[in-house]
């Protein structure tokens, strides 16, 4: 079972504010989820390597060329809050 | 004169070619449809009438140059087609069934619409979705949810919901979705049309929203095998913005009208995907399907897929695992909503905590943990390597059948509001779709029965890596010789 703190530590990393009513609703939703998942223990995996992609392992490449690509305009178009050609937001330095 | 809309889109096509109707008369008719029908079913979340009209004239009048000055045309030229509202378009807005993006309009086009477009296809709207795709059901969409045309009382399936019942209530011949974990092929077998999860890499990803990205696939439906085909062939191949796409060769998929022979063709039944707890209904449909097969010349045996079972909760760690790093864009920055703080840390937690719905939250939540320091080994590193174990089973069957057969889901469509509640409950849906995104595998679904409620029944073929036009093969001459699909609900 997880702890209302885990729920809690979990949501700070997740940058989720979560309600009272909802921490203790993910608390017993996702222990059951992680119950259920926990039978994956019963499997010996020693020396399966993990698939992290299907397909085969290569290497993608391009060549380092500048390519035409989109205004600063039409990527400010869908930013809540922008000014002088940049996205605006609040102070990020000397927070606590 | 013929209703228009009842067309598959290879008879619209050729209903266009013969000048039986224009491109302008078949859009009109869809969106008058659409207009009737869409308050009952709402399979969209954004219609696009004017550019759907628009690109109907051109249609049309490059149609009358080419009769007038030969050439090439586009092969899908003039065709309606709906777009899961998860792939972009540029100029439209994408809201991916979420709130945080309901006024974003992308500036670029995704690689799969672009080619249809390319191809001459005309696109009539943004379909309904879970939000990114999040569900099965589309109940998780912060539109409200689409409703099965069959029993507007039950479900469409999910997450691509909204595409199924547009094309099962023809509101289009066909329709683009995405497969993550079986969003495509579920609501095809809940609507009773035919769907495609192509193989991963087979698609250009470049464009639709991520929310897993070693599992999503784009994919299509229609109402029959040849026209999934007709879609699918446009849109497959090499893209070079997409650094998964494979530059393979597409063969070429010929399906004739009279070619209903499957002789040599192997097909394989898992035991794993006939389990207790399946709907009898479901199971029986299943089994008198693969008989059709065998009836058509397939030689069909046992094959053993025996890490069926780890499949659920493999894909419910690295699905959100995936997803809860995708998702970390939406942060009230760049694009997308925000909620306004002067403390930068509560601007992204009040953005997100407020404008993702419940189930983007729980899997985030469930993602986040699982990637965390001290849990990363025991539930994401285990369920990869399970996955590997997954992937194994099917390299190994294949190496006996050419391919296997299955039910898509183990009941058919569920009512509104029967596993809102209990998120286990609405994930155990998903039990027979999940493995082939997990192994990158192709999957093609379609219907072959009703149940005793009058609920389609689906059943679906999966192949090796690449090998779609064995799928469409199969399906087309089952559908030959069978005529489920055909079937469409009553709507007034």
């Amino acid at each position: 079972m997880l702890t209302l703190q885990e729920v809690e530590h979990i949501a700070i990393l997740a940058r989720l504010e979560l309600s009272a009513e909802e921490k203790e609703r993910f608390r017993r939703q996702l222990s059951a989820i992680l119950e259920y998942a926990a039978r994956l223990q019963e499997l010996d995996t020693s020396g399966i390597p993990p698939t992290s992609s299907v397909l085969p392992p290569r290497s993608v490449l391009r060549p380092d060329a500048v390519e035409p690509g989109l205004s600063v305009e039409e990527l400010l178009k869908n930013a809540p809050r922008s000014e002088n050609g940049q996205f605006r937001v609040p102070p990020v330095l000397g927070l606590e | 004169m013929t209703d228009l809309t009842q067309l598959t889109l290879r008879q619209a096509h050729q209903a266009l070619e013969s000048g039986e109707c224009s491109s302008l008369e078949l859009t009109r008719a869809t969106l008058e449809r659409i207009e009737r029908l869409e308050p009952k079913l709402h399979a969209f979340i954004t219609l696009t009438p004017e550019l759907a009209l628009e690109q109907a004239a051109q249609a049309d009048q490059l149609r009358a140059r080419w009769r007038r000055e030969g050439g090439e045309l586009p092969p899908l030229l003039g065709l309606p087609l709906a777009v899961k509202d998860l792939l972009c378009l540029a100029g439209v807005r994408c809201t991916c069934g979420s709130r945080i993006l309901e006024n974003f309009i992308p500036p670029y086009t995704a690689t799969s619409v672009e080619r249809l477009l390319t191809a001459g296809m005309v696109v009539i709207g943004k379909t309904n979705t879970d939000e990114y795709a999040m569900g099965s059901s589309t109940e998780n969409s912060a539109y409200g949810p689409t409703r099965n045309p069959w029993n507007l009382r039950h479900v469409p399936g999910g997450s691509s919901g909204g595409s199924a019942a547009a094309v099962s209530a023809r509101l289009a011949a066909a329709a683009l979705g995405t497969d993550t974990g079986g969003s495509v092929r579920q609501p095809a077998s809940f609507c009773g049309i035919t769907g495609l999860k192509p193989t991963y890499g087979r698609v250009s990803r470049y464009g639709l929203v991520a929310y897993g990205s070693s599992l999503d696939s784009v994919g299509a439906f229609g109402r029959t095998a040849q026209d999934v085909a007709l879609v699918f062939s446009q849109m497959a191949g090499y893209d070079r913005r997409d650094a998964t796409s494979m530059d393979l060769p597409l063969p070429a998929i010929q399906l004739e009208d009279d070619d209903s022979s499957l002789a040599g063709l192997r097909i394989g039944v898992p035991d794993e995907y006939f389990i207790q707890g399946i709907q009898p209904e479901v199971e029986n449909a299943v089994r008198r399907a693969i008989v059709s097969f065998e009836a058509l010349g397939a030689f069909v045996s046992p094959v053993s897929l025996p890490h069926t079972e780890y499949a659920l909760p493999v894909y419910y760690l690295i699905a959100p695992a995936e997803a809860s790093a995708n998702l970390a864009r939406y942060d009230g920055i760049r694009f997308g909503a925000r909620l306004d703080s002067d403390n930068i840390l509560d601007l992204f937690t009040r953005t997100r905590g407020q404008m993702f719905g419940a189930e983007v939250k729980r899997r985030i939540m469930l993602g986040t943990y699982a990637l965390s320091a001290g849990y990363y080994d025991a539930y994401y590193g285990q369920a990869q390597k399970v996955r590997t174990l997954i992937k194994r089973d099917f390299e190994q069957a294949f190496e006996k059948v050419d391919l296997i057969a299955a039910p898509v889901a183990p009941s058919t469509a569920f009512r509104f509001d029967e596993h809102l509640d209990d998120p286990l409950a609405m994930y155990l849906e998903d039990v027979f779709t999940l493995p082939a995104n997990l192994a990158g595998v192709p999957g093609l679904a379609f219907p072959v029965g009703f149940d005793s409620n009058n609920l389609p029944i689906g059943m679906q073929l999966m192949g090796p890596h690449f090998r779609e036009d064995l799928l469409f093969r199969a399906a087309h001459a089952y559908q030959q010789t069978t005529d489920w699909h055909q079937r469409a609900p009553s709507l007034s």
